[in-house]
């Protein structure tokens, strides 16, 4: 179970307060209308799956009720950082220090 | 009732505290102290159950969690049934009632073991899919009898009669494990002060120091375990968990530990107190301080009870005092192993050889042995054993193990035990449970945990450190480290001296070899809760089954409740042999959580029964239990379903309810629709962003019903919202949807519109809304208001605000059911009140209480939709005809205006929804049926709707539907099928999906 800061109560608190709400910074086209259907398929459906960083959405949905951000490694599960809508991730590289990631292919069979 | 293996003396039993039970319907009595493991033994008892495959007899092999074979079922009475119990591992209490798990008609004599040997041979691996694949209909009788013939343990029938819990911890420093290591561990990090959780799976601390042979400051060891207890015991910042398996290891170092609190007491627990226990801990530090499995030689015959692993027998005559045979043959590739000689010696144990597989051992262990005149044979392996439910003699030969040669002939020894070491393999299972990769060491010749993501310290034999003295510096220096990382001061401290001896390396042996091909050589278990045998993954890798894991899942090793701890690393050793590769490039399968199995009342705790999910009641349930309401659970809310009166069944009560609201005026318990306040200067372009149609111009005072759809188009909900004041809306949802769309609404506003104004509230509780409807409704509510009802005051889709019942109130005059309906909102602790008045006035009324049925009947004949039964997330709002409800002209593209104008939802021909009448007035179609339009089509038919909702109306006098049916738009007056799984087919016609007052002039009165 993740330990999850929540940058609007400054707290690190337990995953089952929260819930995952997908990946972050998708925004919202500022004309839908303009989008072709392809552009809005895309929009709609198709997420990255990326091993390694990902920003993802999340909300403490069992306590403040906010929505912010999460920089999460998907293969050691570590969270670099945490920040609110509208604010830009302060990690988007793996850093240096990161340790080798042990789970290989496959292995989740 | 005798304990013939009971030895005189030894043991830390407590021998004035005899103790009863039973195993297979026969008495036995053991000793405060024992384990059922321990006891079974003392009493001779050789057979515990049948394997699951060739129903082999079974007997004891280990004496701790790694156990496959003593998987036993406990339990006194049928309530406190528990199955995969490892005898190993459960206290004796008095009145403890064990029974074997497999084996009919008994474990001693066992039909299934016949077939067994003579099915031996169509029962390789893979045999399911090979055997029983043809004739293909025939697989369900062969299944049952496979099921019957495989089982292991099985489920209570009845309630558990005791309590469970969980606690949630925090700590500084979790140490895993009691032994050497982890008490040097958690003494280093107890006094630095950190917080600490000592969990220990075994009955008392102390691990394999309790039937060491080794002396600690010059004492047995086991004082020094009591001396370092005590320690422990009194620092207030550690917390002691015996009897507790740290069972998960999870992200960001939360672990769970299960907690057997009362188990060792009873076949319940004493009043008043926990079973069992599920701590969820957030560590700071982990100290894994786990040990090491000692891994068996792989032989022939080596599943025949009698032969067991070689440290469990110096478990159960030191720690138990019970000699689990009379002659042992012990077959070893190391040093350590031949302390169990010398235990047995001790005991009185005839040790008739000592098989050692290397040519030229000279150890300290080694010379003590020769020393005490123990016969030797080097180079040398037990290569087979005879016998059949017991050892009766096992086929010493010498060996080369780097070839896989039997080199001579060899003798048979008469004896009744076979010990056997092939070496110690570290539990590596917590560290391994989050993906951190184990790692081979050629000089230990065993995995050790890899690196981990996790902050965590691996220590003793788990680390690949095997010397007593190394073992507790390595604990020790742990137990700093976690310390100080956590924030804590290092502690320094005097470890107690240990008499060092010289231990030679020890050799690689997992399959003896034999003379014959391993086909045919009898059968060498590797997996013997699961019945593989090293011919079983010979065959899987021949087969092409390369990838460990593919051995795994073809030949089931390793798939038992013991998850293979004894099994996995001789299994995949073969693989690699086989293959001819080293055992780090085969790698070994994945560990996942649990590492002993855990019962299911730890996992649910307390929730359960009443508590296993809240019950939301509205402000007026005890009135409907008064007055006789079925209930209908709608989330996680009792709503009233019908109100049936004496003699009444569900369809007559509902038919008169409807009668009721048609004539004269009923009444609705609406408050479980979802409620939410809105409030903000820019509340109104909110609402016109995720509503479909628009709000722009609706006043104050005014209501509007709205859908709401996601991106993709597609309808999610919807319900009336009233204007308050111009910055002020009160929103209503469907009852299920209340907390999805609150979150909907709080998602797009903080992620896409912050800058909006507007606030959002959950008041679905602090309302109470009864709807009245029916012709009769205004003349009855006029006799409990203030509120001036005329209808040009008070017109359809307003609201006002006045007093009912003599208290503050909102009205609402919109409709659900096509008649002139009021719902009247009051603060829900006034709720009871206002009811009983309206009650009380609505006598002369014929006032009926109608529950969802009827609300459900009476919408549909009005052709309303109920989102999540004529919708299912692909249905657009022009697919329910609800056109008009979609703002085409607004300028800002709300929610689901791009989604529904793809190509695919503006094409011909979508599924619409019309209404159904059956030819037969009779006949109601089910509601999910399947619709064709030629019913003579042969199978497959083109499917081309199914039906939503589908009622008798007994106002109208017939039956009808509400479907979504491929163009049925324009379709009216056609007909559709609905060939129903019986053989019937009922037949209807296509009509509007409004059957009763179609201008809707019965609600605007």
């Amino acid at each position: 179970m993740l330990n999850i800061f929540c940058p609007h109560c400054g707290e690190l608190r337990s995953e089952e307060e929260f819930h995952s709400a997908g990946q972050a910074h998708i925004p919202r086209p500022l004309d839908p209308n303009a989008c072709t259907d392809a552009e809005w398929g895309e929009y709609l459906f198709f997420r990255d799956n990326p091993r390694g960083i990902h920003h993802e959405l999340w909300i403490h949905a069992a306590g403040c009720r906010q929505y912010f951000n999460a920089t999460r490694d998907t293969i050691s599960y570590e969270i670099f950082e945490t920040y609110k809508i509208g604010e830009k991730p302060s990690v988007t590289a793996k850093p240096n220090s990161a340790k080798q990631p042990s789970r290989a292919a496959g292995e989740k069979a | 009732m005798s304990q013939i293996n009971r030895l005189s003396k030894g043991g830390r039993i407590n021998r004035n505290q005899p103790l009863t039970f039973t195993f297979n319907g026969e008495s036995y009595q053991g000793f405060s102290g024992d384990t059922l493991a321990a006891a079974l033994l003392a009493n001779g008892v050789d057979v515990v159950g049948r394997s699951f495959k060739y129903s082999r007899p079974r007997g004891i092999v280990a004496a701790g969690a790694e156990e496959p074979n003593a998987v036993l079922q406990i339990g006194a009475t049928e309530a406190t049934q528990i199955p995969n119990v490892r005898a190993t591992q459960q206290a004796l209490y008095s009145g403890l009632v064990a029974n074997s798990v497999n084996g009919w008609p008994s474990v001693n004599n066992d039909l299934m073991g016949i077939l067994g040997k003579v099915g031996g041979g169509m029962m390789a691996p893979g045999f399911y899919y090979k055997t029983f694949m043809y004739p293909q209909n025939l697989w369900l009788t062969y299944e049952k009898y496979i099921r019957k013939a495989a089982g292991l343990g099985r489920a209570p029938k009845e309630n558990d009669p005791d309590s469970y819990d969980y606690l949630n911890q925090h700590c500084d420093v979790l140490v895993v494990g009691g032994g050497a290591a982890g008490l040097a561990a958690a003494l280093a990090a107890g006094r630095s002060g950190a917080r600490v959780i000592l969990a220990d799976e075994q009955e008392e601390f102390g691990g394999h120091l309790l039937d060491s042979r080794e002396s600690l400051d010059g004492k047995p060891a086991a004082d020094w375990v009591a001396k370092a207890v005590a320690e422990l015991q009194k620092m207030p910042e550690v917390t002691l968990l015996p009897r507790s398996t740290v069972h998960g290891y999870h992200d960001h170092n939360f672990l769970t530990i299960h907690e057997r609190r009362t188990d060792h007491l009873g076949d319940a627990a004493p009043m008043g107190e926990v079973r069992q226990r599920l701590h969820r801990v957030r560590a700071k530090r982990v100290v894994l301080a786990a040990g090491a499995h000692e891994r068996p030689l792989v032989y022939g015959n080596n599943d025949v009870p009698g032969n067991m692993l070689a440290g469990a027998v110096s478990t159960y005559v030191r720690r138990y005092g019970v000699a689990p045979g009379k002659q042992l043959v012990l077959s070893t590739t190391n040093d350590y192993a031949y302390r169990v000689a010398l235990d047995c010696l001790e005991a009185g144990i005839k040790v008739v050889a000592i098989a050692d597989a290397r040519s030229n051992p000279k150890g300290a262990w080694v010379e003590e042995a020769r020393a005490k005149g123990l016969r030797v044979l080097t180079g040398s392996a037990v290569i087979e054993v005879r016998g059949s439910k017991r050892v009766s003699a096992a086929r010493v030969a010498a060996i080369d193990p780097q070839a896989h040669k039997v080199t001579s002939p060899g003798e048979w020894l008469e004896c009744d035990l076979v010990a056997s070491s092939g070496g110690y393999s570290p539990v590596v299972h917590l560290a391994s449970h989050l993906g951190g990769k184990p790692t081979w060491r050629e000089d230990i010749l065993g995995f050790v945990p890899g690196e981990g993501f996790q902050a965590r310290v691996c220590a003793g034999a788990m680390n690949g450190v095997f010397a007593l003295g190394d073992v507790l510096a390595d604990g020790f220096e742990a137990g700093v480290k976690a310390a100080t990382e956590a924030g804590f001061k290092p502690v320094s401290g005097e470890l107690p001296k240990v008499f060092g001896r010289h231990e030679e390396p020890s050799i690689a042996l997992f399959q003896v070899p034999h003379e014959k091909p391993t086909a045919r050589a009898p059968k060498q278990f590797v997996d013997q809760q699961n019945d593989v045998t090293a011919a079983g993954i010979e065959l899987a890798t021949r087969e092409g089954f390369e990838s460990v894991e593919h051995v795994k899942r073809y030949t089931a090793l390793g798939f038992g409740t013991d998850q293979g701890k004894l099994g996995n690393i001789n299994g995949l050793a073969i693989a690699a042999r086989s293959m001819g590769i080293s055992i780090p490039q085969m790698g070994t399968t994945m560990f996942r959580p649990n590492y002993t199995p855990v019962t299911f009342g730890a996992v649910a705790g307390r929730n359960c029964g009443a508590l296993f999910d809240p019950v939301r009641y509205t402000a007026l349930h005890s009135w409907h239990l008064k007055n006789g309401a079925e209930f209908e659970d709608v989330g996680q809310w009792k709503r009233p379903w019908y109100f049936p009166k004496a003699g009444e069944d569900m369809h007559a009560a509902v038919g008169r309810e409807c009668k009721a609201v048609r004539d004269s005026v009923g009444l609705l318990d609406a408050s479980t629709l979802g409620k939410i306040d809105i409030q903000g200067p820019d509340a109104r372009e909110f609402l016109n962003r995720i509503y479909t149609n628009a709000w722009t111009k609706l006043d104050v005072g005014k209501a509007r019903y709205g859908l709401m759809c996601k991106e993709d188009g597609m309808v999610f909900d919807d319900g009336v919202t009233a204007c308050l004041a111009d910055n002020h809306f009160l929103m209503t949802t469907t009852t299920g949807g209340a907390a999805r769309v609150m979150q909907w609404m709080e998602i797009y506003h903080q992620t896409e519109w912050p800058e909006l104004k507007v606030y959002f509230t959950s008041v679905t509780d602090h309302w109470a809304t009864m709807t009245l409807s029916g012709p009769n409704s205004r003349k009855l509510l006029s006799e409990v208001t203030d509120i001036d009802l005329d209808k040009d005051a008070f017109p359809f889709m307003t609201w006002k605000e006045g007093k009912v019942g003599g208290v503050p109130a909102r009205v609402f005059r919109i409709s659900f059911t096509g008649e002139l309906s009021y719902e009247v909102n009051v603060q829900a602790d006034y709720a009871m009140g206002v009811l009983e008045k309206i009650v009380e006035a609505g006598k002369k009324y014929n006032l009926t209480p109608y529950g969802t049925e009827t609300m459900h009947v009476l919408r549909a004949e009005k052709g309303f939709i109920i989102v999540g039964q004529e919708t299912d997330g692909s249905v657009t709002p022009d697919d329910l005809n609800m056109g008009w409800c979609v703002g085409r002209t607004k300028p800002f593209s709300w929610i689901g205006w791009r989604g529904m104008n793809r190509e695919d939802c503006v094409k011909e021909n979508r599924k619409q929804l019309v209404g159904l009448k059956p030819v037969n007035t009779s006949a109601v179609l089910p509601e999910g049926a399947q619709l064709v339009f030629d019913a003579k089509q042969a199978i497959p038919m083109s499917m081309v709707g199914h039906v939503t909702s589908s009622y008798y109306s007994t106002s109208m006098g017939f039956s009808f539907a509400l479907a979504l049916v491929k163009g049925g738009l324009k379709r009216m007056g056609e007909k559709v099928f609905a060939p129903l799984a019986d053989g019937t087919v009922i037949e209807a016609e296509i009509v509007s999906s409004v059957f009763f007052d179609p201008k809707g002039e019965q609600q605007n009165v």
